[in-house]
């Protein structure tokens, strides 16, 4: 078809509108790196855009060499990946025998999983549980308490039915369990919402601060999240370092732009080699059921 | 029943067991979970209706006024919490009215693009901001948006403008809450209208072609109404939420100056219980936001049936 001359211009104010977009999502970033690398001086005197100037690499040196700042990092990676192989196990375990229409009470299970996603008790009752089952302040709080998401059952259950029953049926001819079938069928099938699972439990666990600021006291288990907040928050450079141990004074908005460049750059290094699997992922989970 | 048929009846169920007892060993230990930390909150919710006592369970606490909903009339007799509740309605609507039709606009767009590898590229830096936390983007948005300092007012003050307090005065807030919403999910928000047009009979378009419709008026024709569905879903979701209240990014992006337009519901509940222990009033605020959140999502499903749609519960 051709294209007539109206159309061609439609396609150049589309293309505009994209770029536009780009623009926009890319700017607060590039102006925290330049923030991030250039000197004090230039900052105070607002002369930092998107380009630094005083190039330094002073304040990442300092977030670095800062044990509480590193430390951070190093439980929020350990409760990232430890959490993100408990949600994955218990999101499979889940959804897998919901698959199965001949499962007796199926029906019962899946109404009394669904219920809680529509209605829930609220924080305080859930604050209240966690205290008397011990948990508050425990280091397991920031990952059992909210390991299973619903959602996310369901996603990886309306994959799990795409994948045809008579891969099952012949597999259940040669004698193979459940638990075989699992295994040896469907896991390798699923790696699109396996990953995408990865991904949203992950990215959750790494960028989450609520459950840590209302569960956890002890300042040892912070997440990487709860530490930046108090540090973006702190109201000066003098409560900045006396609060977060950065023994260095005047250097507060480059050591801030640094922190958060530091906690993002896991994400970014992540997510767009997963892309083609949380678009696969997330489109045929939606599938209504 | 004869005996014959018994036995027939008694080894199938047999048979079921030893076939399927490993689903239910391993649908035992979510459901436990659900149970535990879905389940048993529920239990907690009556100390909404009584007087909190930190030495007695829930079940042995003394029932408090007013027919035990005392802690209802004291939270609507409560200035912040008024406060947070309109606060909540008002965001959640703006977010709404403008966010809502922003990713489905986006998504037309990305769908008309000629070009296939600019638009995966526009694609994936679209969805960079949903990866990132509220705790960041607000350490980023103080960044670009100081008052004197921030890349946006130096570029407006370069053209004569005056600078703008974006995040330290209530009106100005409440605008750069919303737009940083926005900024934050339409991108990633796109992905699900998408894959909806992905799913239109392309021969529809062939048909509206030879009908002489031009591309705007094949996207108002044939591209909206084969993603109607979708959007009366999502909107029906969003109905559900309106009294419903993020905690992470209002509180991410607050500061003292705009708490009158910035505390939620889930502030609220924060401040007075998990600081300040008034467990019972915090209870019945959240019982009052569940309860509302349900029936307005059930609501929202009947009305959408009614007209024809296929709803979601």
């Amino acid at each position: 078809m051709v294209k007539s001359r109206e159309s061609k211009y439609l396609d150049y104010i589309l293309v505009a509108i994209c770029l536009g977009v780009i623009v926009v999502c890319i700017l607060p970033m590039i102006n925290l790196l330049a923030r991030s690398l250039s000197s004090a001086e230039y900052l105070i005197r607002n002369e930092v855009t998107l380009w630094p100037k005083g190039f330094n690499i002073e304040a990442y040196k300092l977030v670095l060499g800062d044990s509480k700042y590193t430390w951070a990092m190093v439980w929020t990676a350990i409760i990232t990946v430890a959490g993100t192989f408990l949600s994955l196990f218990m999101t499979t375990i889940c959804a897998y025998p919901l698959t199965y229409d001949k499962l007796k009470g199926r029906k019962f299970f899946s109404t009394y999983i669904l219920f809680t996603m529509y209605f829930s008790a609220g924080t305080i009752p859930m604050y209240l549980l966690l205290k008397d089952l011990r948990l508050l302040n425990h280091p397991l709080v920031l990952i059992v308490p909210y390991c299973l998401s619903v959602f996310n059952m369901i996603l990886m259950r309306n994959y799990l039915y795409t994948i045809p029953d008579s891969l099952r049926e012949s597999a259940e001819i040669d004698g193979a369990s459940p638990t075989k079938i699992l295994t040896s069928v469907y896991l390798p099938l699923s790696t699109p919402v396996i990953a995408t699972l990865a991904l949203f439990y992950a990215v959750g666990r790494w960028n989450g601060f609520s459950d840590a600021l209302m569960f956890m006291n002890k300042r040892e288990y912070w997440p990487i999240q709860l530490l930046l907040y108090n540090l973006i928050n702190a109201v000066s450079s003098i409560e900045t370092y006396s609060q977060e141990g950065f023994t260095q004074p005047g250097l507060s908005e480059t050591l801030k732009a640094a922190a958060i460049m530091i906690a993002t750059v896991p994400i970014l290094l992540v997510y767009p080699w997963l892309q083609r699997y949380f678009i696969q992922g997330v489109t045929l989970g939606a599938i209504k059921e | 029943m004869d005996g014959t048929q018994r036995t027939i009846k008694l080894r199938r169920r047999e048979q079921y067991w030893r076939r399927y007892w490993s689903l239910y060993a391993m649908l035992s230990l979510p459901l436990v979970y659900f149970f535990i930390f879905r389940y048993i909150p529920m239990t907690y919710i009556q100390i909404a209706f009584k007087n909190y006592s930190i030495v007695r369970s829930p079940w042995e606490m003394p029932w408090a006024g007013n027919y035990g909903f005392e802690y209802f009339i004291k939270a609507f007799a409560n200035r912040d919490f008024l406060n947070a509740l309109r606060n909540t309605l008002m965001l959640n609507l703006l977010d709404l009215v403008m966010g809502f039709p922003a990713p489905i606009i986006l998504a037309l767009i990305l769908n008309e693009l000629p070009y296939k590898r600019f638009k995966r590229v526009t694609q994936t830096i679209a969805y960079m901001p949903h990866f990132l936390s509220w705790v960041i983007i607000a350490g980023m948005a103080l960044q670009l948006l100081a008052p004197t300092s921030g890349l946006i007012n130096i570029w407006l003050q370069k053209m004569g403008v005056q600078p703008i307090p974006f995040l330290n005065q209530p009106g100005h807030w409440v605008g750069t809450y919303v737009v940083l919403g926005i900024w934050q999910s339409v991108g990633w928000n796109t992905i699900i209208y998408l894959a909806a047009i992905t799913s239109i009979n392309p021969e529809l378009y062939e048909a509206a072609a030879i009908d002489g419709a031009g591309r705007l008026r094949r996207i108002w024709h044939v591209t909206l109404p084969g993603i109607r569905s979708t959007i009366i879903v999502l909107l029906i979701l969003s109905l559900g939420r309106i009294l419903g209240s993020d905690f992470d990014r209002p509180f991410a992006l607050r500061n003292p100056l705009v708490k009158d337009v910035s505390d939620v519901i889930s502030i609220f509940v924060y401040n007075y219980g998990v600081r300040g222990l008034q467990f019972s009033l915090t209870t019945a605020v959240g019982l009052f936001q569940s309860v509302v959140s349900v029936s307005f999502l059930l609501l929202a499903d009947k009305l959408a049936k009614k007209f024809g749609e296929r709803g979601i519960v």
